[in-house]
């Protein structure tokens, strides 16, 4: 039975569940609600969840869990050799699987029967040529191993969903009629319902908690056997990042996170400014009609798609910058600094214009935060306003500003597509803001799009990235958090 | 603190209606510190002015296309060498078959409008997109009974063509162009003159699909526009139900207590953690662990459900907050149990707050685009639209971001024009999903 | 009008004002006033809440121009020189009339960094040293000198209610103001506080013309020489404080004074 219909068949039972249960109960109480504890659709409900929620629990943690057990399993089958020949454990199950599915659809075409499949051999035909008159195309001629291994994953997977169906059914039935037995009038059908609803509320908050632990996990995972194939030391403390594919990649973060840091730095240089002018402008100076105009009008800067940065990085301040500073005697300036339209100006100078209003709203609520007697403390002393500001209101107001400024730089170096279409793919030490480099999210997205091979470390790497700048920008945000807090409580 | 030091001390004068120097010169850093201010105010609206006129003066070309109007005889000795229209047989002719029609269609054409020309007839027909041979083929599939007849075509022309009518291409510029000659843009201007090529509005670019590389005319975000479609139906079907589960249990009835500050700090830093993280998530546990299809909307729209997830709960615990705790009371007065409160009148009230933020959280992850190229949402992947919401769920697709970031990697220039092209109609779908959180917001805000 | 024409007689008039309107958007807040101010008094407004005495104090060093919404007209005279000349810059004037706030605010600074502030802005100091003495000598005429002259450094945030209040009384000294407005400067403060405050204020009435607002009419009855009562923007009685409190002339005062109203 498929899948898809199992699930119908737990949903009709649970809607069955609920009509029944509220039936049943208003038959106890002789048709009187006033008799029953809860109203009637209560012990329908309470019906419906017992028939429902635990039965689907139990497909969905089914679902999650059968393939993981089914392949260890089927790992245990394979001779250890194997492994060696293929290169990787990886890529032989990715062909297990991939077989077993063309027998699965050419079983389901009827091209082969179950029996048949079963008693398969490769001497006797010619299983690949077959597969593919499907649509199956098999990437290289199947080997035996792989062939008994794909019978047996099918043997498991077809096991496995029958007890799958037996044990959904069953748990279903069983809720089902415990609920209705239960029902009667005075059942406190509406606590039960309600710790129910309760539980999945629980659930639903709990979700936050597990994306970051999978978030960790999956990355963490991954690492490990990153580690496991390249020496750490020379991710952390080696110099150089020049991947290929012989296998003696030279795979450092530290020329990465120069980039990112110098490209963040010069778009903070630009943001900070702009942004911090801009607040303390609208909140102290602006009359409220230019206010309401022109707040909006800069957040529309921070809700415009990345990917619209990307494009004018690459197509408009790349190239204008080109103009100015590089092409040599044809450039403007007849300057050539600059060989090519992506740099790390450009994606730092975009990024920059990104992070304007980031910086202006934050920092506007933050100076708004600072209590009016302050300014009046300073002007009732013959204060200007500027002087005001700039000695009074800026240094209360410092480390929430602090505290924006690090949650601008953490966005700033977890940005991607700015880096990617903006700033090159040369990994390099160097101060010159007019050549390419690249940064920790770009080889990430380089390292994980196209054909990749979850064995080498060229694209395990990408993991380790990845972690590293989940660590850096979490570190940002939560000492960022945390200032923020602090100055918040100071003038609660 | 500097330029207030001690050397420029000055006795008080006594008169107010005098500015003492000092004063002036305060003044005057008084002006200068708020002409910054307005300065960078205006640095960022320049900056934004600059953006739009930036897409709209490149984007717009895309809404247009060059087509040439040209009549192709249906030669059934090329088409149907039997006669006997047997559909089997006429699909067996492959688009090579077709080509010597157009060419002879071209070379008819000039010849008709006895255009003096030394172009082969091979160069002539090159002025057609190379999807037109297709197209014709197509045609022909649908109505085997034109097969004989002299049919008239609204070809695409190649983006060459179109480039030089809409001045990308000059006749500067295609002096080292192998794929047009100086020669051709002569028929070209000649063939404008008596309306045979002409510019029109392109529909296919809202609907139609990608194209290869060779082939910038034919492009099309529609597609790709399906793939965001199916991603965002996912994202509200998971993102609003478990954000606002969420956001109702940290609310009202969370214990205060380690477990939910962990929660608490948890989701404000998911929010800020870098959306290609959670690429990287998507990758590792939805297609290498749990072997859901690669560039399929279905993962998509999971890795941004997580994303948004944060923002919906931010947004919406923010909506639950507003209302009173008078409202609470009076549910739990007449004996409402909390839940019933909550749900019955809470939720309700604190409904107009979370659709906003429901709707901004959408609309932040339509833009989207680092962690689809992780999961393989990227690239010339679909060209045809889904038919089926299964298909357009699980089979593979690109995403309209996605799809403008593919465009601008290809080296042809005329894809950039469609990249920003594509950045119209995004945005278009961004303002208005914005207009309607920002009515939603006026309408229904509540003082209490 | 005739009772303030003898006062006027008698003592010089450091302020003057004259048909003086405040309106904040729609409403009126003070109608008509006219005021002499004596130099070298502590001159105290009081009033039921409401009554336009904040705001009036706040329009003589022009403190309501930070508000957008109000609008003063009229004629109000320091030295006779009218305050609110277009020539005049406000900036100028708060250095000459110092105003101290209900809540203690001291900058979020060191205790030297509160007292040098206003010398700072205003360049009255030549060097470190000048600095200094303006600093010691604010403190101790704010009577304070003695608690924080060892921390000195010490934020100001970090001293007691009453202790913040006369660190912004000397802050405000600092600038070798003319007259100093004080706002409710005991609101905030515990009796002891208030007790030291009050006797600072008529310590300081040597040196300066004090005006004081205050909700506490034994206050102004202790501190002050003369007394203004406001009642919904409008000056009711203005005179000697004894007598204000021993014979008001208007009905509308003895209910005050009698807590009647307010």
């Amino acid at each position: 039975m498929p899948t898809f219909w199992l699930i119908i068949i737990l949903l009709a039972l649970s809607v069955a569940g609920f009509l029944l249960g509220r039936h049943r109960a208003l038959a106890t109480a002789d048709g009187d609600i006033r008799a029953l504890h809860s109203l009637p659709s209560y012990y329908g409900v309470n019906v419906a969840m017992w028939a429902g929620v635990p039965s689907l629990a139990l497909l969905a943690s089914w679902l999650l869990l059968q393939p993981m057990l089914i392949e260890t399993r089927v790992v245990k089958s394979i001779p250890e050799s194997m492994f060696a020949e293929t290169g990787s454990l990886n890529l032989l199950m990715s062909d297990v699987r991939r077989l077993a599915e063309g027998l699965d659809l050419a079983e389901e075409r009827g091209l082969l029967s179950n029996d048949q499949i079963n008693a398969l051999d490769l001497e006797s035909s010619n299983l690949r040529v077959e597969l593919g008159t499907i649509g199956v195309a098999l990437g290289s001629e199947i080997l035996p191993e792989v062939l008994s291994a794909a019978q047996s994953y099918r043997g498991f997977s077809k096991t496995g969903h029958l007890a799958m169906v037996v044990a959904c059914l069953g748990l279903a039935g069983a809720g089902f009629v415990y609920a209705l037995l239960q029902t009667q009038k005075d059942l406190r059908a509406r606590n039960l319902v309600e710790r129910g609803a309760m539980a999945l509320l629980v659930l639903a908050a709990s979700l936050a908690i597990l994306t970051t632990v999978g978030i960790v996990l999956s990355m963490l995972f991954e690492t490990v056997n990153f580690f496991g194939l390249h020496a750490w030391s020379d991710f952390f403390f080696g110099t150089t990042w020049a991947p290929n594919f012989r296998g003696d990649s030279e795979l450092s973060i530290l020329p990465l996170l120069w980039g990112t840091l110098y490209i963040s730095a010069i778009a903070l240089l630009v943001a900070v400014p702009v942004g911090l002018f801009a607040a303390i402008y609208l909140s102290e100076y602006a009359s409220p009609a230019v206010r309401t105009l022109a707040k909006p009008l800069l957040e529309i800067l921070a809700g415009i798609p990345t990917i619209v940065y990307g494009l004018f990085a690459l197509l408009t301040v790349g190239p204008m910058l080109l103009r100015f500073f590089g092409q040599g005697e044809n450039g403007l300036l007849g300057l050539d600094w600059m060989s090519g339209a992506t740099s790390v100006l450009t994606a730092g100078f975009v990024m920059g214009i990104m992070l304007i209003p980031f910086v202006s709203s934050l920092s506007d609520d933050i100076i708004n935060a600072v209590p009016q007697t302050m300014r009046d403390g300073s002007l009732g002393l013959g204060a200007t306003k500027s002087e005001t500001i700039r000695q009074v209101v800026l240094p209360a107001a410092l480390p929430g500003i602090v505290g924006a400024i690090l949650l601008a730089a953490s966005r700033a170096i977890g940005e991607t597509m700015i880096v990617v279409m903006g700033a090159g793919a040369i990994a390099k030490f160097s101060g010159n803001p007019f050549e390419s480099m690249t940064t920790i999210t770009t080889r990430i997205v380089s390292q994980l799009t196209g054909d990749t091979d979850f064995a080498s470390p060229e694209t395990l790497v990408a993991f380790a990235l990845g972690l590293s700048l989940f660590v850096l920008t979490l570190g940002l945000n939560v000492l960022a958090l945390i200032i923020v807090r602090k100055y918040r409580e100071q003038y609660d | 603190m500097t330029d207030l030091g001690f050397s420029q001390a000055q006795p008080v004068q006594n008169s107010l209606l005098t500015e003492t120097a000092r004063t002036r010169k305060r003044n005057a850093a008084e002006r200068r510190f708020r002409a910054f201010g307005i300065a960078a105010i205006m640095v960022g609206l320049l900056m934004l002015i600059l953006l739009v006129t930036t897409i709209v003066s490149k984007g717009t070309g895309a809404f247009q296309q060059t087509f040439i109007t040209v009549n192709v005889e249906l030669l059934e000795s090329k088409l149907d060498k039997k006669g006997n229209r047997n559909i089997e047989e006429i699909k067996k002719v492959t688009t090579f078959g077709y080509a010597p029609l157009l060419k002879t269609a071209m070379k008819d054409l000039v010849a008709d409008l006895s255009i003096e020309t030394s172009l082969k007839s091979k160069h002539l027909a090159a002025l057609l997109s190379k999807s037109a041979v297709a197209e014709l083929r197509a045609y022909v599939i649908a109505n085997p009974d034109q097969i004989g007849k002299t049919v008239e075509f609204r070809f695409l022309a190649q983006s060459r063509v179109d480039g030089y009518l809409k001045g990308r291409v000059t006749r500067e510029s295609v002096v080292n162009d192998k794929n047009i000659s100086a020669e051709q843009l002569d028929l070209v201007d000649a063939l404008v003159a008596v309306g045979t090529i002409e510019k029109t509005f392109n529909l296919d670019f809202i609907l139609g699909s990608d194209a290869s590389d060779q082939r910038p005319e034919a492009a099309g975000i529609g597609v790709s526009m399906a793939g965001s479609l199916f991603m965002m139906m996912v994202v509200l079907a998971l993102a609003l139900p478990i954000g606002v589960a969420a956001s109702i249990y940290l609310e009202e009835f969370a214990p205060r207590n380690w477990l939910t500050d962990i929660i608490e700090v948890n989701i404000a830093n998911l929010a800020a953690v870098p959306s290609i993280v959670f690429g990287i998530l998507g990758l590792a546990v939805f297609i290498n662990y749990m072997h859901l299809p690669m560039s399929a909307p279905l993962v998509g729209g999971l890795v941004l459900t997580l994303m948004t997830l944060p923002t919906i709960i931010i947004s919406t615990r923010a909506a639950l907050k507003a209302v009173p705790p008078s409202i609470r009371d009076a549910a739990l007065g007449v004996g409402a149990s909390k839940m019933q409160a909550v749900f019955h009148h809470v939720l309700p009230l604190a409904a107009p707050g979370i659709l906003t933020g429901t709707i901004i959280g959408l609309a932040q992850a339509l833009g989207e685009t680092a962690p689809l190229l992780l999961i393989g949402m990227v690239g010339f992947i679909a060209s045809n639209a889904p038919e089926t919401i299964a298909e357009g769920l699980l089979s593979p697709n690109s995403a309209m971001p996605a799809q403008i970031y593919e465009w601008a990697k290809r080296a042809d220039p005329a894809f950039y024009e469609r990249a920003w092209g594509g950045i119209i109609i995004l945005l278009v779908f961004l303002v208005t999903m914005n207009t309607i959180a920002v009515i939603l917001r006026r309408r229904f805000e509540r003082r209490w | 009008m005739n009772m303030m024409d003898k006062t006027m007689v008698t003592k010089t008039v450091k302020i003057a004002a004259n048909n003086v309107n405040v309106h904040y958007a729609d409403s009126h807040a003070i109608k008509d006033v006219s005021v002499g101010i004596e130099a070298n008094a502590v001159t105290a407004f009081i009033g039921p809440s409401g009554c336009g005495k904040s705001t009036f104090l706040r329009c003589l060093n022009r403190m309501n121009d930070t508000i957008d919404v109000c609008r003063v007209t009229g004629e109000i005279l320091l030295d006779e020189e009218d305050i609110y000349d277009r020539r005049v810059d406000p900036v100028q004037l708060r250095a000459k009339v110092g105003m101290v706030f209900q809540k203690p605010n001291p900058f979020p600074k060191s205790i030297y960094d509160n007292v040098a502030y206003g010398p700072r802005i205003h360049g009255l100091a030549r060097n470190k040293a000048e600095l200094d003495e303006i600093v010691e000598n604010s403190l101790r005429r704010g009577a304070i000198w003695e608690e924080v002259k060892d921390r000195l450094d010490a934020p100001g945030t970090g001293l007691s209610g009453g202790q913040q209040q006369r660190l912004c009384i000397a802050r405000a000294i600092a600038t070798e103001p003319e007259v100093l407005l004080m706002d409710e400067p005991c609101s905030a403060l515990d009796p002891i506080a208030t007790a030291q405050v009050e006797e600072l204020i008529d310590e300081l009435r040597g040196n300066f013309t004090v005006v004081i607002v205050t909700h506490s009419m034994q206050q102004a009855a202790r501190v002050s020489q003369k007394t203004a009562f406001f009642h919904l923007g409008n000056l009711v009685e203005y005179e000697a404080t004894g007598q204000i409190f021993t014979n008001p002339q208007d009905p509308r005062t003895e209910s005050y004074i009698t807590g009647r109203i307010g």
